[in-house]
């Protein structure tokens, strides 16, 4: 385990390569073959998130186009062929469960095909069946973190995919094994950057930091959409950060700014093992581009690995309608109301018990859909708005029914009786689109273990294990 | 009597995974920063309202190298649900802009 690690005495510097926020983003090739002059030495970032919600972890696909995520394999292969460094892949698939590894993997042994040569690939995987989970639970070794309370079996249950947090220890596994490619199933972002620099034997503190400082490629500079990597140097008492474009910079601003992004602490980053504590940083402007960033604590603490479900509930149907109405535009919380009554009362009659749990929402784009709160009675009309229809049942054919049934009301309701009937703005034929499950989150929990590999597998692809073929080619 | 909007040159806000929503309010200058950092109108009591959660699961941390605080408090329901309106937490902040620093 990397926590009681001395930094070894033949140590001085790694160089780390972060090509990309995220794989698939927009890996460029001229920042890939500044890297490889600077003389980087490992190429790492990750390929997911939870911030787009449940939905990939749920159904096991990627967020990315797989054109997109190929298209960065490629330049990243390349550069891994014709380098011989190490590429480094974490939150494969974006959801980081097995089925989002697999389609990475098959992506990543495709292009190698393509381009004609035979890497080790090491595919990691932390996906946890609900049974394992259970027995973590029974044994009191699951526990929560605020604001949820004890894991009841029932939340493990209702869980399609069950994935645990992976530190860098099974990425320097790998490493240690002789992977050129890793694909890693879900892992924190920092311990994705932090695996290579750890496994050199680079000091802990500083090895986390920059990978905090990295995770999101150009985020810690000062003119992020400017380029898409950037190149992190840890050394023996800290480490460096800067661009790979001409024209941007790292600043002291923008490398410590980027500790609060997306963290509920500022200072204290909780990781499988450890605190990356940064309260006593220093930051400073070694060069106009360049940051130097000393006094990273690392902090060992029990290891535990967080543990992310997804659960899959009810089918949607949506529908639209633009409305530019004076009349309706005047009275829109009267006509949301009358709306919504309406359409439930439509429902209600046409499906009676049939219709089962259901719900109907409707968000007023241009009002108060994105608030969801009331509007100030002084508030003028605006210049038109978007209703979105969204109506929740127990199948998505139940949902579809009742948004036909709803069709007529929804396009045609007058706001005042005794008018003739309105036709709002429609925008496609048919009305209703299916629209899928819902997909929520359901577990914020850390799992404890004695090992950081214990809930791991690795699994080797490429034909390279073949002496066979290896003595052909040779 | 300023407005939020009026003493911070930057405001944001963002989930910080599923559960938590995270907001950094980047004072204009160290002075803004000294005199409204700790100011009643965004401490927890007033953002617990805010935002619908408990007083005790709001965090506020003060970055004074930044002139920033960060505050911290759990979603109202997780992120992606039947009802959802903003995923990615990243219009919460907009509630905070007109508040009074007394």
């Amino acid at each position: 385990m990397v926590g009681g690690m001395q930094t070894p005495s033949e140590f001085t510097s790694v160089r780390l390569f972060v090509p990309v926020g995220q794989l698939g983003g927009g890996v460029r090739s001229d920042e890939l073959a500044a890297a490889l002059k600077r003389g980087a030495e490992v190429m790492a970032m990750d390929a997911g998130s939870t911030d787009s919600g449940a939905a990939y972890l749920a159904t096991g696909t990627s967020k990315n186009s797989r054109d997109a995520v190929k298209t960065d394999l490629r330049l990243l292969m390349t550069a891994q062929h014709e380098a011989g460094i190490p590429l480094i892949i974490g939150t494969a698939g974006q959801a980081g469960g097995d089925m989002n590894v697999d389609w990475t993997v098959e992506i990543v042994l495709e292009v190698a095909r393509e381009i004609g040569y035979r890497p080790r690939i090491a595919a990691l995987y932390s996906e946890l069946s609900c049974e394992v989970v259970r027995a973590r639970n029974a044994q009191g070794r699951v526990k929560p973190l605020p604001p949820l309370g004890d894991l009841a079996d029932e939340t493990i249950d209702s869980c399609r995919h069950i994935v645990a947090l992976m530190g860098p220890e099974p990425y320097i596994a790998a490493l240690e094994a002789g992977a050129d490619i890793i694909v890693g199933g879900r892992s924190t972002d920092t311990a994705v950057l932090a695996a290579f620099p750890l496994w050199k034997g680079a000091p802990i503190g500083p090895s986390w930091h920059a990978g905090k400082t990295g995770e999101c490629g150009s985020q810690c500079t000062a003119r992020s959409t400017h380029g898409s990597g950037v190149f992190l140097t840890i050394d023996r008492d800290g480490f460096e950060v800067e661009p790979l474009m001409e024209g941007n910079a790292c600043t002291v601003h923008s490398v410590s700014a980027h500790m609060l992004y997306e963290n509920s602490n500022p200072f204290r980053l909780t990781e499988p093992g450890g605190i990356l504590d940064v309260t006593a940083a220093q930051y400073a402007q070694v060069t106009d581009t360049k940051v130097r960033v000393r006094g990273s604590v690392w902090e060992p603490q029990p290891y535990t690995m967080k543990l992310e479900g997804a659960s899959v509930g009810q089918f949607q149907t949506l529908m639209m309608i633009g409305i530019t109405d004076p009349a309706v535009l005047s009275n829109l919380d009267l006509f949301h109301d009358k709306m919504r009554h309406t359409l439930v009362r439509r429902v209600e009659r046409t499906m009676g018990e049939k219709a089962g749990s259901f719900d109907i929402s409707l968000r007023i784009y241009g009002w108060n859909a994105v608030s969801g709160r009331p509007v100030p009675k002084d508030a003028p009309p605006p210049r038109e708005v978007g209703v979105l229809c969204v109506i929740t049942a127990d199948t998505q054919d139940l949902a579809n029914q009742m948004a036909k049934a709803c069709n007529p009301y929804f396009f045609h309701m007058p706001l005042f009786e005794g008018v003739e009937l309105p036709s709002y703005g429609f925008a496609f034929t048919p009305a209703d689109i299916p629209r899928g499950q819902v997909f929520e989150f359901r577990l914020n929990h850390v799992v404890e273990v004695d090992d950081p590999l214990e809930l791991v597998r690795t699994r080797w692809f490429g034909d390279f294990a073949d002496p066979a073929r290896e003595s052909a080619n040779a | 009597m300023p407005k939020l909007r009026e003493v911070c040159r930057h405001v944001r806000s963002k989930v910080a995974g599923p559960f938590w929503v995270t907001i950094d309010l980047f004072f204009d200058g160290e002075e803004n920063f000294r005199k409204y950092h700790d100011n009643p109108a965004i401490r927890p009591q007033a953002l617990a309202e805010i935002y619908q959660t408990e007083p005790a699961l709001v965090s506020i941390y003060p970055v004074a190298a930044l002139n920033m605080i960060k505050i911290s408090y759990p979603r109202d329901r997780p992120q992606g649900g039947m009802i959802e309106r903003d995923l990615h937490s990243g219009q919460q902040y907009v509630y905070l802009l007109d508040v009074e620093m007394a």
